[in-house]
């Protein structure tokens, strides 16, 4: 597959909020001096009088937000993930979960892909930490186009919601004729032997591991799970009476992740044979995206070899 | 629509207050009454005399909201809820029993007329915040109180909600810090001391007032006054007495989380005639 390279999500994601603004008379956006970045100063700039910039005081943000939320408001809040999900979680946790509050939480920066930072600035827990909350609904939209119909769509969701973008630009998966709705999966590839269940930036390694395999004999769905909570169970489950083999790729820690989430599900209803690319419980360094992806294991190869380990082609290591 | 009551009328007001503080407590066997006894004349205060609001009509868009930001004072938020008439104070005696609304911490999806679920300290001053931003957006006239603790002032988001508060000009918005001079461990002033109090919110720009909690005159006169304030948010630093009301409950901080027992509740309601 052409790698064909658009907009980053969180690009999209400054573009939805303007269009957002233009027909939702209630909604404000908030971020926590990181504007620039998370492009909420997209919104900024259209509707000053909407936005409020509260200063680096993620905690703040997450609590200014659901007094807003309790007054009829739909605030989006942006910072980088991995502040906003660990400053603000205790706010999450009683003003908006346990508040049930339509907060929409948009953390930028998402995983290692955020490159030369380093450490720091890489959320690769946000995914853990968010899924944890009862009543949230969480995302990780894969490119422009699915990022764009997703925030729109999250807007009218009476619910908290969070949603993770990315640094670089995404490569193009979509056009803006496909249509998404939260908690339903895009299966972009029909396969017979394993599902390669990705979200985010690992749609499109999914999607090149794929074709490897087609070259090996190995034919592989490829499922672009852009809403982690909730799962998309109908789709997993037909997925695991076909194939009945996973590989499930995230820009996340393993611990908490979809892996997780996948694998939960999964050995309940339908236990299936598993692999998972991801970060493996270690925090990253500085350096390209590109450069990182490949040695935390996250580009297509990771993949290809993960699916060869599932199938029992080549032995687990 | 509340009637107003007099200066005189709200004194004898906190005694049935009071009363259902210790009696919900003892019933519960747990619950915190030091810290719900000390702001009694605040609360007081604000549901029968300053905010407008309309009990029977809980989601009304212009009420003023009080946030009880110092969550575990919920035995003192339910008295002036039932007794202003959002709920039967038949109710009171559920409180922290199983799936009553009346929560060990107030809810504000289980018990209609709370405004913000509280209970992780230091969280209602942002909240607060988040409703005078929306009355701004709305052009409304409402009023948001926010109701502390002196413990809540070691917490950092405190002072970011301070910060933030008074750079985006927020008038409309009144908090209210119960200054009991107690905390779970300690007195504040050994646990983390945060004087200056009065100078640290004028730093932070704030309007400052400094009361006698107690005395219901300048109770009211203050919370009155603030609701004056234009341009900067207010604060009433209303110095109080934890346990306030019951002799043996005043300045001992063992009942800051400690019901009363059966004994000691028979001798604080005759106390409280």
């Amino acid at each position: 597959m052409e790698k064909k390279l658009g907009m980053a999500t969180r690009d999209a994601y400054g573009k939805a909020l303007v269009e957002l603004g233009k027909t939702h008379p209630q909604l404000v956006v908030l971020d926590a001096d990181l504007s620039k970045s998370t492009k909420s100063a997209e919104f900024a700039k259209v509707f000053p009088d909407r936005f409020i910039n509260v200063g680096i005081q993620e905690a703040n943000l997450a609590g200014v937000a659901s007094g807003l939320a309790a007054c009829g408001k739909i605030p989006f809040i942006s910072s980088f993930a991995s502040f906003l999900t660990s400053k603000g979680f205790d706010q999450f946790r009683m003003a908006v979960a346990y508040s049930q509050l339509p907060v929409k939480v948009v953390g930028s920066h998402g995983g290692i892909s955020v490159g030369e930072d380093g450490a720091s600035q890489m959320a690769i827990e946000d995914i853990a930490l968010m899924t944890s909350l009862p009543n949230f609904t969480v995302m990780v939209p894969s490119d422009e186009f699915s990022t764009r119909a997703l925030v729109k769509q999250a807007a009218d969701l009476p619910k908290p919601v969070y949603i993770r973008t990315s640094r670089p630009k995404a490569p193009v998966l979509y056009t803006a004729e496909n249509r998404f709705e939260i908690g339903k999966g895009v299966r972009l590839r029909e396969g017979s032997d394993v599902t390669l269940a990705a979200n985010g930036l690992l749609v499109f390694e999914a999607l090149q591991a794929a074709e490897t395999l087609a070259a090996e004999g190995i034919s592989a769905s490829v499922i672009d799970m852009h809403t982690i909570k909730p799962l998309d169970e109908a789709l997993l489950l037909e997925e695991a009476s076909k194939t009945g083999h996973f590989v499930v790729c995230e820009e996340h820690q393993i611990w908490g992740g979809m892996g997780s989430a996948i694998s939960t599900f999964l050995g309940r209803k339908h236990p299936s044979r598993m692999e998972f690319v991801a970060i493996q419980d270690t925090f990253a360094e500085s350096g390209t995206a590109e450069a990182l992806f490949e040695k935390y294991g996250l580009t297509s190869p990771h993949i290809v070899r993960a699916a060869q380990r599932v199938l029992d082609k080549i032995k687990s290591c | 629509m509340i009637a107003p009551l007099s200066i005189d009328e709200l004194k004898v007001k906190t005694k049935l207050i009071r009363r259902d503080i210790v009696a919900m407590t003892n019933a519960a066997a747990s619950g915190h009454p030091g810290g719900s006894l000390s702001a009694t004349e605040l609360l007081t205060a604000l549901y029968f005399k300053v905010m407008n609001h309309k009990p029977e009509q809980p989601k009304w868009p212009d009420r003023d909201r009080l946030i009880l930001s110092k969550g575990h004072a919920s035995p003192l938020l339910y008295s002036v809820m039932a007794r202003s008439g959002y709920f039967d104070p038949g109710l009171l005696p559920t409180f922290r029993v199983l799936e009553s609304p009346l929560q060990g911490h107030p809810d504000m999806r289980r018990l209609p007329g709370v405004e913000a679920s509280t209970g992780s300290l230091g969280q209602g001053l942002s909240i607060g915040a988040g409703h005078a931003l929306a009355r701004r957006l709305d052009g409304k006239n409402y009023y948001t109180y926010v109701v502390m603790s002196d413990g809540e002032m070691n917490e950092g988001q405190t002072w970011e909600a301070a910060a933030m508060a008074a750079h985006h000009k927020l008038d409309h918005l009144v908090a209210v810090l119960d200054y009991n001079k107690f905390q779970l461990d300690d007195s504040t002033a050994n646990i983390c001391n945060m004087e200056p109090m009065t100078d640290k919110w004028k730093a932070f720009g704030w309007d400052v007032q400094e009361i006698d909690g107690h005395d219901m005159a300048q109770v009211v006169a203050a919370l009155e006054k603030a609701r004056n304030v234009k341009g900067k948010p207010a604060i009433v630093i209303a110095h109080t007495v934890k346990g306030k009301g019951v002799s043996f409950m005043e300045h001992n901080n063992n009942f800051h989380g400690v019901a009363p027992t059966k004994d000691e509740l028979e001798r604080a309601l005759k106390e409280l005639v």
